[in-house]
């Protein structure tokens, strides 16, 4: 019995470290821009089919690629990609709109979701795509759990992003104008801050996050298909409204609380089917009785 | 020597309605200049239009021979040229501390792995900024509340933090919106006192908007009148203010200029 609970914890950790990967990326967006980018669990899809690209064609290679190299060839590659498609998505959708209705950048946000997945389509065909193994499976023996080296290394690799992305917020000038922005955007520019860029920034760290989720999330749970970022986004944006949207800290509690969510659900209740519905009826209450979400208000932590 | 700023023919318009009209100025360094003139008269709309807030249609600004016109707020405010507000602007769920720190942010340099790592140079740099933060607010007088959420401080402490705000990004040129707003005799007496050691200690250039005439005639060298967005008189306070235009500006036709 508590061998099974041990290992639900380890899953619904794993799990949940994939949410809370992407649910930074809401929170990041929302804390600056006060906007939902719907488009960000497309993102993440992205992410992950780069990744993908990125392992493959290094597994190619003439010589026989280390698989630690594979791994963080493609970790490198993907993020820097879809950090770049980040930030051409906000140059592109979002920025001609920073003046107009809320309610416009939300709708080019889901719009720009669906080009994503439908570009992908297009280019890839609707079949899923298998991803590699690059870490291996073999399960070690720990007090009766099994614990693969894939389920800490997605565990630790997610952490150590956590950390630093923590530590950028807190620590660094990036992170000081980011949370001035949050605060009282108009007077920013004359701090001698280039709000722009700032912007830019954001989006590209938090789709580059985004995609390390995404090769993890493939290597966890390998078959990719052009629309897997609808439902995991979903899961990611409602575990950064329950921590408290546009907090950062509160988008990573959030993530390891949907991840629980999700693997404890089947375990309780009947059946898997009744998962989505636990995560609404969860969102759902919170709302009511806290609905600035668990951590909620200050945007970002005090300087 | 070029000038420390020089205005040409700046003239603005909002939904047509004239702002700013043909509005030209030259202020040499260490000068202390004064912008004056009923309220609605553009007096603040120059101010926005210097710093970047507002874009400029027509005209141009130098600072220190640059042409700025075009420049966006940071670079401009990068490159030397702070202000303070007429309605307060902090951020008001930050510390005292946290808003003077962020008012240097044009100044410091350290990179973003630099910040990550926890480098020497990182640890140096922060470490001056957060000494010159202490440093104004002790000359403020402010360093009791260095720690208090900015909303909480009263009225003229909040004005004081704007200032310490505006100077730790070192700057050449000063631009104080109205600073002895809702201040009394002893108040703004102290206040005088406060921007004439400051112009001193720093080296700085001012220009002043101000509504009580007791603080732009004891500060002031020259002012400015504006009257509906045009210059309507400009010299030494004492000539400008028996100034028949700007007293008919004030007063209508036949007042005197309460001192």
């Amino acid at each position: 019995m508590l061998q099974v609970l041990g290992q639900n914890v380890l899953n619904a950790l794993q799990l949940g470290s994939v949410y809370a990967l992407i649910a930074l990326g809401y929170a990041m967006v929302y804390g600056i821009l006060t906007m939902i980018n719907f488009a960000h669990g497309d993102i993440f899809m992205v992410g992950a089919y780069l990744s993908l690209a990125a392992a493959v064609f290094l597994l190619g290679l003439p010589f026989k690629a280390p698989l630690p190299f594979v791994f963080v060839g493609a970790l490198l590659f993907s993020m820097f990609l879809t950090a770049l498609l980040g930030v051409t998505v906000e140059r592109l959708a979002y920025r001609p709109l920073r003046q107009a209705p809320r309610v416009s950048a939300v709708i080019t946000a889901l719009g720009v979701g669906l080009f994503l997945e439908n570009f992908t389509l297009a280019m890839l065909g609707p079949q899923p795509r298998h991803f590699p193994g690059l870490i291996p499976m073999q399960p070690w023996n720990i007090f009766g759990l099994t614990l693969t080296p894939l389920q800490v290394l997605i565990i630790l690799l997610a952490a150590l992003l956590m950390v630093l992305l923590d530590l950028l917020i807190r620590r660094t000038l990036l992170g000081m104008a980011m949370r001035a922005i949050s605060y009282n955007r108009p007077i920013v520019p004359l701090m001698g801050v280039p709000v722009d860029r700032v912007i830019s920034l954001t989006f590209a760290v938090g789709s580059a996050i985004a995609a390390a989720g995404g090769l993890l999330y493939g290597l966890a749970y390998p078959v990719l298909d052009p629309y897997m970022g609808i439902r995991i986004g979903w899961w990611a944006f409602i575990a950064a409204v329950v921590g408290g949207i546009g907090n950062i800290r509160g988008a990573m509690l959030g993530g390891y609380i949907l991840g629980f969510v999700e693997i404890f659900t089947p375990v309780l209740l009947p059946a898997s089917t009744y998962r989505d519905f636990v995560a609404f009826s969860l969102l759902l209450l919170l709302l009511v009785f806290k609905p600035t979400g668990l951590l909620g208000r200050p945007m970002f932590e005090r300087v | 020597m070029a000038a420390m700023l020089s205005i040409e023919e700046l003239t603005h318009h909002f939904d047509g309605l004239c702002a700013v009209a043909d509005f030209s100025l030259t202020v040499e360094p260490g000068e202390l200049v004064g912008l004056i003139g009923p309220n609605g008269a553009g007096k603040t709309t120059i101010f926005n239009l210097i710093t970047g807030v507002f874009r400029i249609s027509q005209g141009r600004i130098f600072f220190e021979g640059q042409d700025i016109t075009r420049w966006p707020s940071y670079r401009i405010t990068a490159a030397g040229i702070a202000r303070t507000f007429q309605n307060i602007r902090l951020f008001k769920d930050l510390s005292v501390l946290d808003n003077v720190r962020l008012g240097g942010f044009a100044r410091h340099g350290y990179n973003i792995w630099q910040a990550l790592l926890h480098s020497r140079g990182f640890r140096r740099e922060e470490q001056a900024w957060l000494r010159q933060a202490y440093e104004l607010l002790e000359r403020f007088n402010l360093t009791r509340y260095a720690d208090t959420v900015a909303r909480h401080l009263p009225y003229g402490e909040q004005r004081r933090v704007e200032m310490a705000r505006a100077l730790i990004s070192g700057p050449r040129l000063l631009l104080l919106d109205e600073p002895a707003a809702g201040m009394n005799d002893a108040e703004s007496q102290a206040l005088i006192q406060l921007i004439r050691d400051m112009q001193r200690d720093f080296g700085l250039t001012i220009i002043l908007i101000e509504h009580q005439m007791r603080v732009v005639m004891d500060l002031c060298q020259r002012v400015k009148v504006l009257d509906f967005g045009m210059t309507i008189a400009s010299g030494p306070p004492r000539e400008v203010q028996h100034d028949p235009a700007v007293l008919e500006a004030y007063l209508g036709k036949d007042g005197a200029l309460a001192e």
